[in-house]
């Protein structure tokens, strides 16, 4: 089966240093460095990793709104890399995005039918008279009281927003949904009440998602698959269970130790990694492995070689010269 | 609960502002003297016709042998209720309803087109960073760097004759037009800058963003999602500069640039005023607190204006 989306080997290298007209820049700042995902019609892939390790750009270079340096996407079976013009305007119907920030995604100035009308209008998909009808239905699928159309974002609280924002994104019926970090803005409490609407509506309307956290425990529910992310790269990728059950690249590893254990009482004792220092520069990020810097199993050859994303023999990759294998 | 309190009506923010506004006394009490003036400055012609106050009859009867006003404070009388002008015999109120009309004109012209100008070029400054930014960055740097008082002396006599052997029409519709110009000339910085700091900030908002995802063009992008967040931003500072070029066309005119006498104008009256300062004080007082209380005026509601706009604000604090 063709993947809804594909993405082989792309790069995002932005110039670093000063951006004004007479200096040249000083370096680059490599925020996604050959990254290849593919996801299924209907499906969750979650993408984890520390902040600043590249996530949103992916996200941003998904929805074509930065391009890429290298690389290709594929969606639904067409290289839409270098579509332009009105071969780009059909293609971003079918790739839609929630944005991690609800008070900075919707325009204050608007209603919240003129917001959930705007992909509506630009794409001209409905009537004028129609376009009405299309705002309720769609607010009432995402569980907002559909006479609260003409109320403006300062109107509600951070979790309603967000189910705007989430309205919004399904306006065009679109075959793939990136949400950049959906609920970390969100309290607690509302997190899993939007986790909930999402996977609902993904059953609904069979809508695929790339979901982007930077915990695991988010992501745990709601994902097929799951890529970890470091410092541009991609260092562990596998079906959510298998990797979630036993994670072989020492990063993964750590992240999961972040993650609150649910059943404190089982008895075994769990040691608990900490991660140490700061997620190096990715201006000049470390040779070989990347990870090297704050792994504690690095050896020498983890400085010279870089380690290459292997198959484990389960359906997962990872890319890690001593990997945790299964005994 | 009735069927009425059903029907849910969103309150706009700018509705809230307006709501906000209303609440603020001295700013309404501001807007009202700002529309009496303005109301002064339309009807002046038919105001001044049907009491008898032309601002350029001269009246010597109302003058003694020096030509000095005849009476106390300035010659005040039912004829002349805030006297006359001294030397002619000019009836005062009638010239000051004439000078409104010129300082709002040059007020309400001069901050229509430097706001115009200033937001055009803040918004290209803003959305397309760059060689174009940085040009106009430095130009507008260079403006602010002129001495511009000194330059609009310097420049008024060359550059109101180019402008008549340009056909613009001679004499005071000249003078008017270079005021304007040296006024936006020097004036688009401020609200230039503004923008382009605004628009810096907006375009990194993720609704920016989001419109693009939907393949909103340009134009969508500045019509639709930038400008509606910056119209309060630019009505408050427009606002706020106007009673600055209602100062500026007094201080121009009592300097001897922009309109002549026997055309009225405030800055005319205070310039010609100053000369009889010590046998007619009343003269120079009426055009100063006149212009005062419009400036006044003016600023108080912008106040007003700013704080009803301020974005911090919500519902809750209505
Ligand atoms: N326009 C840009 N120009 C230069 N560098 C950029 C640009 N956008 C992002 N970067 C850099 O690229 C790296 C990755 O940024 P990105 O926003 O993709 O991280 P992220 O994983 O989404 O992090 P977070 O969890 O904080 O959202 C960062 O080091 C960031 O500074
Ligand atoms: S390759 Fe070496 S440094 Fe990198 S994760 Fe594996 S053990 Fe650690
Ligand atoms: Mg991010």
């Amino acid at each position: 089966m063709t993947p809804i989306l594909e993405v082989r080997d792309v790069k995002k290298y932005f110039p670093s240093g000063s951006s004004r007209v007479l200096q040249r820049p000083t370096g680059q700042v490599k925020a996604v460095d050959g990254v290849s995902l593919s996801l299924q019609k209907g499906k969750t892939l979650g993408v984890v990793g520390e902040s600043g390790c590249g996530k949103s750009t992916l996200a941003r270079i998904l929805m074509r709104l930065i391009e890429p340096s290298s690389g290709s996407i594929f969606l639904d079976g067409e290289d839409v890399t270098r579509l332009s013009g009105s071969d780009l305007r059909r293609m971003r119907r079918d790739i839609q995005i929630i944005f991690q920030d609800p008070y900075s995604s919707l325009n204050p100035r608007h209603s919240i039918g003129e917001i959930i009308a705007t992909p509506l209008r630009i794409q001209k998909t409905v009537t004028k008279s129609e376009e009405v009808g299309r705002v309720k239905e769609l607010m009432h699928l995402v569980g907002l009281n559909p006479e609260h159309f003409n109320r403006f974002p300062h109107e509600f609280s951070g979790g309603q927003r967000q189910r705007v924002g989430i309205a919004r994104s399904l306006a065009l019926n679109p075959k793939v949904i990136v949400a950049d970090e959906p609920v970390s803005a969100l309290d607690v409490s509302i997190q899993s009440q939007i986790l909930n609407l999402m996977q609902d509506l993904q059953t609904k309307l069979q809508v695929a998602f790339v979901f982007i956290a930077h915990d695991l425990s988010v992501v745990r529910h709601i994902a097929d698959d799951v890529a970890v992310m470091y410092l541009g790269k991609i260092v562990e990728l596998g079906p959510a269970n298998i990797v979630y059950g036993h994670p072989t690249h020492p990063y993964t590893k750590a992240l999961m130790s972040a993650v609150p254990v649910a059943n404190p009482v089982s008895g075994r004792k769990i040691s608990r990694i900490v991660l140490t220092g700061d997620v190096p520069s990715p201006i000049d990020p470390p040779s070989g492995c990347r990870f090297r810097t704050r792994c504690w199993k690095a050896q020498d050859i983890c400085a010279s070689n870089e380690p290459e994303l292997l198959d484990r023999g389960d359906g997962r990759v990872s890319a890690c010269h001593f990997p945790e294998l299964e005994a | 609960m009735t069927v009425a309190d059903t029907t849910i009506v969103g309150l706009s923010p700018s509705r809230l502002a307006l709501a906000r506004f209303r609440r603020d006394k001295v700013a309404v009490v501001a807007l009202c003297v700002v529309v009496f003036f303005v109301l002064i400055a339309i009807f002046a012609p038919l105001l001044t016709s049907v009491f008898n106050l032309s601002p350029y009859a001269l009246d010597r009867q109302a003058l003694n042998d020096y030509g000095n006003p005849i009476g106390r404070f300035g010659g005040m009388s039912w004829n002349h209720p805030l006297g006359v002008e001294p030397g002619t015999g000019r009836d005062i109120l009638g010239r000051l309803m004439y000078g409104a009309r010129v300082s709002l004109l040059i007020g309400f012209i001069g901050t229509i087109v430097t706001t115009g100008v200033g937001l055009v070029l803040g918004m290209v400054s803003g959305l397309r960073r760059g060689l174009l930014d940085s040009v106009i960055t430095r130009v507008a740097d260079l403006t602010l760097a002129f001495p511009s008082l000194l330059l609009i002396i310097a420049l008024n006599r060359p550059l109101t004759q180019r402008l008549e052997s340009m056909g613009v029409p001679k004499g005071n519709f000249a003078r008017m037009t270079y005021i304007i110009l040296v006024l936006t000339v020097f004036g688009w910085v401020y609200m230039a800058r503004l923008i382009r700091g605004q628009v810096l900030s907006l375009r990194e908002r993720e609704f920016v963003d989001a419109a693009r995802s939907f393949g909103a063009s340009n134009t969508h992008i500045v019509f639709k999602q930038l400008l509606p967040n910056l119209w309060a931003q630019v009505i408050v500072f427009a606002t706020l500069s106007l009673p600055g070029y209602v100062a500026v066309e007094a201080s121009l005119s009592f300097l001897g640039i922009g309109l002549m006498a026997p055309a009225a104008s405030w800055g005319i009256m205070l310039g010609d005023s100053v000369k009889y300062y010590r046998a007619d004080p009343t003269y120079l007082l009426i055009p100063g607190v006149t212009l005062m209380i419009l400036v006044m005026a003016f600023n108080l509601m912008g106040d007003g204006l700013r704080d009803a706009v301020d974005p911090k604000s919500d519902r809750q604090q209505l």
